[in-house]
């Protein structure tokens, strides 16, 4: 799950990581008044949006009296933000953050994600700040450094310091540069995070280290223990089929495209996309329904596929292991009694490929059924073929 | 033969009077696994299946001489289930349980240094040692005796490819899920490195998918350690866009990195052929045997 910057920095606040002072705003009138409230003679106005990139699209200004916070933030709230991040549709900005101007001497990066390799919690620093660690990664990898953190002990103060000389943070402000670092540390143990990013890191003309943006992402299957966390979810920020299938316990992820799936199992899932395109076709979706799904599931993936006119085509590609072929015939057959009026009939053509255990008495359920458009597929390769052709076809 | 289990090994069932796992218990019962104890604290004296239920492992493991576990436990429980099992000083535990917070599974890791214990999963099928046993949730109508060895991240791949092998009349060895997850007992070399030691398993079939870059360490590591024994391969996730997680928490695309195009160029680059769909797994696994000169002593069933 990912929050907005302001979200993030008001949780590594709470930990003791040093950030500027700031407010968030949602409309021109609150920015004003928090601008106000900040009081430094530059202020900065963000747009807050779950993706990078922001500064170089133009989301991020600087103003130096009120007037500019107001045009700023009737410019910025309500614009739609296109950044290398966001894919080109962009992303509509409904919040802003106002914040007080840092005087920035030198800017720096600071992250911690989990290792697979190692399975240790990674702290990674380098001296080029403000820059994507990509890049970094690609064009100067001596430039990064990395900590790798016993869970007992925690981040060594050994390890932030090194780390705190490696990129060459000035003396002065070493001892205020690992602080921050045990501070980010324990935000990131603490509230399960899976990334914890600070780009850039800046030490100020004062010598004072900030965090002048925060990236915070956390661990889905560690929510139920960080109910603060839930809470902070933007639901527009995400795709709307991908909260209804969240909230229906369905994976789902939309990949903008017309021929539809639907798939037991996140590997098949995926394998399934990448045989329709393969064939030529465009992948609307990722969807794992699970084995053992019932007709009311079923039912409302179909929902969730053709809703908007999305899916001109579906392909249902079953693998019965230990769940059984018929169960999931069946609860096609009472799917589409629950989306059409009749019961007969769905709007898309449906090819299903059955395989494994009762793969014939989950066939002759779908031949017998009064279904009209459902289409048996012989083999996977032949089914992916069948629901390109008849998607084009209806082009 | 095979690798990890036989039918001999005495397996422990955690989580055993939970719906799921009485229901798999009596599947690997059937299978012909060596089911000799279940663990659900507080309901000693039970008997699921005709097994018998401890409040601890280690009293399942006195009273039993068990060295395997399989766990079923819900996730917020599970990574204390598996220290458990380690804790017991059992050789094996499978983990099947799915959405176990990554940093319960750091901590995990942490523990099992210096000791003994081998862990597969979590978030993963399980083991199947074909006509021996099965540790976990693999149907065992398909998958036949053979000489190939089966190493996946997905379960209904397993599944999917375990058929199309039998359907081209070769056989298994033994099938390890590994799982969907990050962070995890067992990754491809170390079960590369099971297969590479087992006289039985002429060669490996991998099924790997987007995220990390376990793909691309494991084909280096044939490379160096494994040239006589072929290895073909399947990657999901062509299609998949970066920064979003495809249904596996470890199926991901991150930094740029664990993209299905550089795990492909890894494993060609080192002469392993990569299905180009899902559908012609078995095809290519026997193109692949057939290359090596071993298609024949393969095609056992």
């Amino acid at each position: 799950m990912n929050i907005h910057e302001y979200q993030s920095k008001a949780v590594l606040k709470s930990y003791g990581v040093a950030v500027p002072e700031g407010l968030p705003a949602f409309t021109v009138e609150e920015a004003v008044e928090n601008a106000k409230k900040i009081g430094t003679p530059v202020v900065v106005v963000k747009a807050q949006i779950h993706a990078g990139g922001r500064g170089k699209a133009g989301g991020v200004k600087l103003a130096k009296n009120l007037d500019e916070v107001k045009n700023y933030a009737s410019e910025l709230l309500g614009k739609t933000l296109v950044t290398h991040q966001t894919g080109p549709e962009g992303k509509k900005v409904g919040r802003l953050l106002i914040e007080a101007g840092s005087n920035i001497k030198k800017e720096y990066y600071l992250s911690f994600v989990i290792d697979r390799q190692t399975a240790r919690v990674v702290m990674m620093g380098s001296e080029e700040g403000g820059m994507e660690i990509e890049k970094v990664a690609a064009e100067m990898p001596e430039k990064i450094f990395k900590e790798y953190i016993d869970p007992v002990i925690g981040l060594a103060p050994f390890q932030a310091t090194r780390m705190a000389y490696n990129i060459n943070i000035p003396q002065p402000a070493i001892r205020k540069a690992t602080k921050l670092m045990t501070c980010l540390y324990n935000a990131f143990v603490g509230k399960d995070c899976s990334l914890a990013e600070i780009n850039p890191l800046v030490v100020t003309a004062e010598d004072d280290v900030i965090a002048l943006d925060a990236k915070l992402n956390f661990d889905d299957s560690a929510l139920f223990r960080h109910p603060d966390i839930e809470e902070l979810r933007d639901e527009s920020e995400e795709d709307p089929k991908e909260r209804r299938a969240a909230e229906a316990g369905l994976n789902y992820v939309n990949l903008g495209g017309d021929v539809a799936c639907m798939v037991n199992g996140a590997g098949l899932a995926m394998a399934t996309v990448d045989i329709i395109k393969h064939y030529g076709g465009e992948p609307a979706n990722f969807l794992d329904v699970g084995g053992d799904s019932s007709p009311e599931k079923i039912a409302e993936a179909f929902q969730i596929m053709l809703d908007g006119g999305q899916a001109k085509g579906i392909f249902v590609n079953i693998f019965g292991g230990i769940n059984r072929c018929d169960a999931v015939a069946a609860g096609i057959v009472e799917a589409a009694k629950i989306i059409s009026d009749d019961g007969k009939s769905l709007p898309v053509p449906v090819v299903v490929r059955l395989e494994g255990t009762n793969v014939e008495q989950g066939r002759k359920i779908l031949q017998d059924s009064p279904i009209a458009n459902v289409i048996m597929a012989p083999t996977m390769e032949g089914g992916a073929e069948e629901i390109v052709k008849r998607v084009k076809a209806a082009q | 033969m095979g690798v990890l289990v036989n039918k001999d090994t005495k397996v422990i069932v955690q989580g055993i009077t939970g719906k799921q796992a009485t229901f798999h218990t009596k599947q690997m019962l059937a299978y012909g696994t060596k089911i000799v104890a279940g663990v659900t604290p507080g309901k000693a004296g039970q008997e699921v299946e005709g097994v018998p239920v401890f409040n601890t492992v280690k009293d399942a493991v006195e009273a039993t001489g068990a060295t395997a576990s399989v766990v079923y436990v819900p996730a917020r429980f599970a990574a204390d289930s598996v220290m458990e099992a380690v804790d017991a000083g059992l050789d094996l535990v499978v983990c099947i349980t799915e959405h176990i917070p990554v940093q319960d599974m750091v901590k995990v890791r942490r523990y099992m240094e210096g000791k003994k214990t081998r862990l597969i999963g979590p978030n993963c099928p399980g083991i199947l040692t074909t006509d021996e046993a099965k540790l976990g949730i693999i149907p065992g109508n398909i998958q036949k005796k053979g000489h190939v060895g089966l190493v996946s991240r997905s379960g209904t791949l397993t599944y999917e490819a375990a058929f199309q092998l039998m359907n081209a009349g070769i056989g298994v060895t033994t099938a390890i899920g590994i799982g969907g997850d990050p962070v995890k007992g067992t990754d491809f070399i170390d079960a590369l490195e099971l297969f590479k030691n087992d006289p039985e398993t002429k060669a490996v079939l991998m099924i790997g998918e987007i995220g990390g870059t376990a793909e691309e360490d494991a084909a280096k590591w044939i490379k160096e350690n494994m040239p006589d024994k072929p290895v073909a391969a399947f990657i999901s996730g062509r299609q998949a866009p970066p920064g979003k997680r495809m249904g596996h928490a470890g199926a991901i695309i991150s930094g740029g990195k664990g993209t299905a195009a550089d795990k492909i160029k890894a494993l060609n680059g080192v002469g392993i052929e990569v299905a180009d769909t899902v559908a012609h797994i078995g095809e290519t696994v026997v193109e692949t045997l057939k290359k090596a000169g071993i298609y024949d002593e393969c095609h056992t069933c």
